[in-house]
């Protein structure tokens, strides 16, 4: 332990979905990681670092996890981390659910982990009168013991304080639990045989691994499986879990389950009172919950609470809009005077004027309504009502075969594909998880709303709201449509169970609003400063080349490249080069369609707005606006989905697929909305 | 130890405000594992919140949990 003084200390974090660990390894770090009120929130390993006095501990977040069961593969991930020997585990519990809480505790203390044991939302415990004798269960446990109020930083000083304490001492005798007799008889012969083996025991406490190798850990048993001497260890295994079997009938896992239950109630019985309890009453949430999760009304609520948002999303923003785009064509004309005094080629002033600040310019227009999708979505999450839309929308969920756990990962693509395609890490089951993956490009993400605002302002002007709304609701279908029909020729199986926690309804804070929102909506602004600029550069260099030819004419390289593929679009009413180069490059991000399009139209006096009005009618517009929907991913969600997925075929059938569904529903639209008369 | 048998009817049966005691999960090894680490252990005293179509909330001490028909037909109590 002595050599490893100057390294840096690492911290786990481990606990239940919900817990708040987030919370704290934002308190911990000062980084702003994404936090809310439903289980599931964070998916992935995240890691921070802080100093303190003198010292530099290395944080990891990790996905919540009611075991080291691990049934989910965010829970995977938080189990491989936790078997990894992190120096120190804080173990972040939910204080008004001790009982439920301690049961990984136990686990990670039967594992040898050097943990503090964090009670956090102690303000809640407190609030329901709930008391909790914090020395006494530190003592019980061998453990320290804080409590904390993770999003008001109340407690920090002192975890940091034991955190330090724990990590220069010796590792201590390992915790354990006393079974039954019959069962520790059977883990002594098991142990005793592993002791023979000191490389395994250095590794692992003997007693725990015995204990894993009883419960038919999986993880364990691969990793044993490998080493030669095991063959020595398994019969011994075998034998006592026939005779545990044979006297509890019952599995081991659910034998063992239940005695740490049995000590868990006695530990929560003497260090934990309910003071005032009323038994059978019903809280504030449950009351809010028999409106929400009404059996009649709870769809329409959803559905009116989504129609809000996006009616608030571009009621509210229009005049914002209307403002910034005021400001970028001022930019224009001052940029272009300037440089025109300046005595700047005519050559260098249209690339930026033209390309740079017109192309970057059109995306950065979009700001105001992202923005406040993201606040929207922030709303819902940290208020808890997330987890609800999940539960009511799991009876149409059910007739595809899904279950409301897929919901969410749909309703996070409202905000960006990418996370939506990460949360699918929370289902139980491959096939559900690969259908909620695949469908979910067909949600409409923020980076298409640019399209949507452009094209709407300039041909529905009056029923902006309506049609953006149509345009949701179409991907929402496809989607439905798409999984229907995945569930029943691509990934067969059962349906699969809906188990999940509904957290308490909790208030926003104001500042957990807006530091999601920005943290959200800032990246579009990142990728507007990069990605973005760097399409739209590209496409205003092929708008040039080869040299001498007319800026953005159909004998530019890009023009020919355009013109080569728009035949394929005029079936749906917008073949021509522009649109076509436009989608080309959308794939790179949906936001760089719009961007492009100002481009390639060169612009100047006018604005894309006019140039749109120019070439396209209602009817093609809205055409265009369901083929940007639905035709390919962004290469970002390609990218997930091929992780996610970890297979090159599902990902490569997945863009074929909305290739093929996109173009087919643009030119559907286009060509029966001529036959009914629109134009 | 183990309660007589007539008494224990599937959790799905229970009616909202009622309180019972979880003897016995009768679902599949890998849901019998979830819900036990998740909380549902025998002995362990529930609470329905809401029970009509679709599926239920429970009450597993402070936490409300939303169990579909489906595991709370295999999970097996009885009444207080
Ligand atoms: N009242 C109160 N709320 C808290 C406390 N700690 C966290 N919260 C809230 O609890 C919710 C969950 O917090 P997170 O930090 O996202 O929880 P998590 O453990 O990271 O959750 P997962 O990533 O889903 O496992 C958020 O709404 C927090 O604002 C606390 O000490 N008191
Ligand atoms: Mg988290």
């Amino acid at each position: 332990m002595k050599i490893l003084e100057a390294k840096e200390t690492v911290i786990a974090l481990a606990g239940n979905p919900n817990s708040g660990k987030s919370s704290l390894f934002n308190a911990l770090t000062g980084s702003r990681q994404h936090v809310g009120n439903w289980p599931g929130v964070t998916v992935e390993k995240k890691e921070g670092r802080f100093s303190y006095r003198g010292l530099t501990f290395r944080v990891v977040d990790l996905p919540g996890t009611y075991s080291l069961g691990a049934h989910t593969e965010d829970e995977i991930i938080a189990r491989d981390f936790l078997f990894s020997h992190p120096d120190i585990v804080v173990n972040v519990v939910d204080s008004t659910n001790l009982e439920r809480n301690l049961y990984l505790t136990l686990q990670l203390l039967e594992m040898g982990a050097s943990l503090v044991l964090v009670l956090n939302m102690s303000d809640e415990a407190k609030a329901k009168h709930i008391e909790i004798d914090q020395g006494r269960l530190s003592t019980l446990l061998g453990t320290p013991v804080v409590m904390t109020v993770a999003p008001r930083k109340e407690g920090i000083p002192e975890l940091l304080e034991r955190i330090v304490t724990l990590r220069g001492r010796e590792p201590r005798e390992t915790f354990r639990i006393k079974y039954r007799e019959d069962i520790e008889e059977e883990i002594a012969k098991i142990e005793a045989l592993l002791t023979l083996y000191p490389e395994l025991t250095h590794r692992y406490p003997s007693r725990w691994l015995a204990i894993k190798l009883l419960e038919g850990e999986k993880r364990i048993l691969q990793e044993m499986n490998r080493q030669s001497f095991m063959k020595h260890v398994f019969p011994q295994v075998e034998e006592s879990k026939k005779r545990l079997i044979d006297r509890y009938g019952e599995d081991l896992e659910t034998i063992f389950a239940n005695q740490r239950y049995h000590f868990i109630t006695r530990l929560v019985q003497e260090c934990m009172r309910r003071k005032g309890e009323e038994k059978g009453t019903y809280t504030l949430s449950d009351r809010i919950d028999r409106v929400v999760t009404h059996r009649f009304f709870g769809i329409p609520l959803f559905l009116f609470t989504m129609w809000l948002v996006f009616q608030c999303t571009f009621a509210l923003s229009e005049p914002l809009v209307g403002w910034i785009e005021t400001l970028f064509t001022f930019l224009q004309e001052k940029a272009t005077f300037i440089l025109e005094n300046l005595g700047v080629a005519d050559f260098f002033i249209s690339f930026l004027v033209d390309g740079v600040i017109n192309g970057v310019g059109s995306v950065l227009v979009f700001v105001p309504p992202i923005f406040l999708l993201f606040l929207a979505i922030s709303l819902l999450e940290d208020s808890g009502y997330i987890a609800r839309a999940a539960y009511v929308m799991d009876r149409l969920m059910h007739i595809l075969g899904l279950h409301g756990k897929s919901f969410i990962p749909l309703l996070l693509g409202f905000g960006c594909n990418v996370p939506g395609i990460m949360a699918t890490r929370t289902l139980e089951n491959r096939e559900d998880r690969m259908i909620t993956m695949l469908v979910n490009p067909f949600i409409s993400c923020a980076a298409r709303l640019p399209v949507y605002v452009l094209f709407t302002g300039v041909f529905f002007a009056r029923h902006q709201g309506w049609i953006i709304f149509s345009l949701y609701l179409l991907g929402i279908v496809v989607a439905i449509l798409t999984a229907k029909w995945f569930k029943r020729y691509l990934f067969k199986g059962e349906t699969s169970h809906f188990v999940m926690e509904l957290p308490p309804y909790r208030i926003p804070t104001v500042k957990g609003l807006f530091i999601h929102m920005w943290e959200r909506g800032s990246s579009f602004i990142k990728k507007a400063g990069t990605i973005i600029i760097a399409m739209v550069v590209l496409i205003w260099i092929l708008a040039n080349l080869p040299f001498g030819v007319e800026y953005a004419s159909n004998e530019s390289i890009i023009g020919k490249l355009g013109t080569a593929m728009a035949p394929l679009l005029a079936p749906a009413g917008f073949g021509t080069w522009q649109t076509a180069v436009s989608l080309i490059f959308g794939i790179v991000a949906k936001e760089v369609v719009v961007g492009t399009l100002a481009v390639v139209y060169g612009v100047g006096e006018e604005g894309v707005g006019e140039m749109v009005r120019q070439h396209f009618t209602p009817l093609s517009a809205y055409a265009f606006m369901v083929m940007t929907l639905l035709y390919i991913p962004c290469v970002a969600t390609i990218g997930a989905i091929r992780r996610e997925s970890n297979s090159w075929g599902i990902t490569i059938f997945a863009l074929g697929y909305s290739l093929i569904v996109g173009w087919t529903m643009a030119v559907l639209i286009f060509q029966v909305g001529q036959l009914l008369g629109f134009h | 130890m183990r309660a007589p048998e007539r008494t224990l009817l599937p959790l799905s049966f229970v009616p909202a405000g009622k309180e019972v005691t979880i003897r016995e999960i009768t679902s599949g090894e890998r849901w019998r594992h979830r819900l036990l680490e998740m909380g549902f252990n025998r002995g362990t005293t529930v609470r329905v919140i809401s029970n009509h179509h679709g599926p239920l909330i429970v009450a597993l001490y402070e936490n409300r949990i939303a169990l579909s028909r489906g595991v709370a037909h295999k999970i097996l109590v009885q009444e207080e």
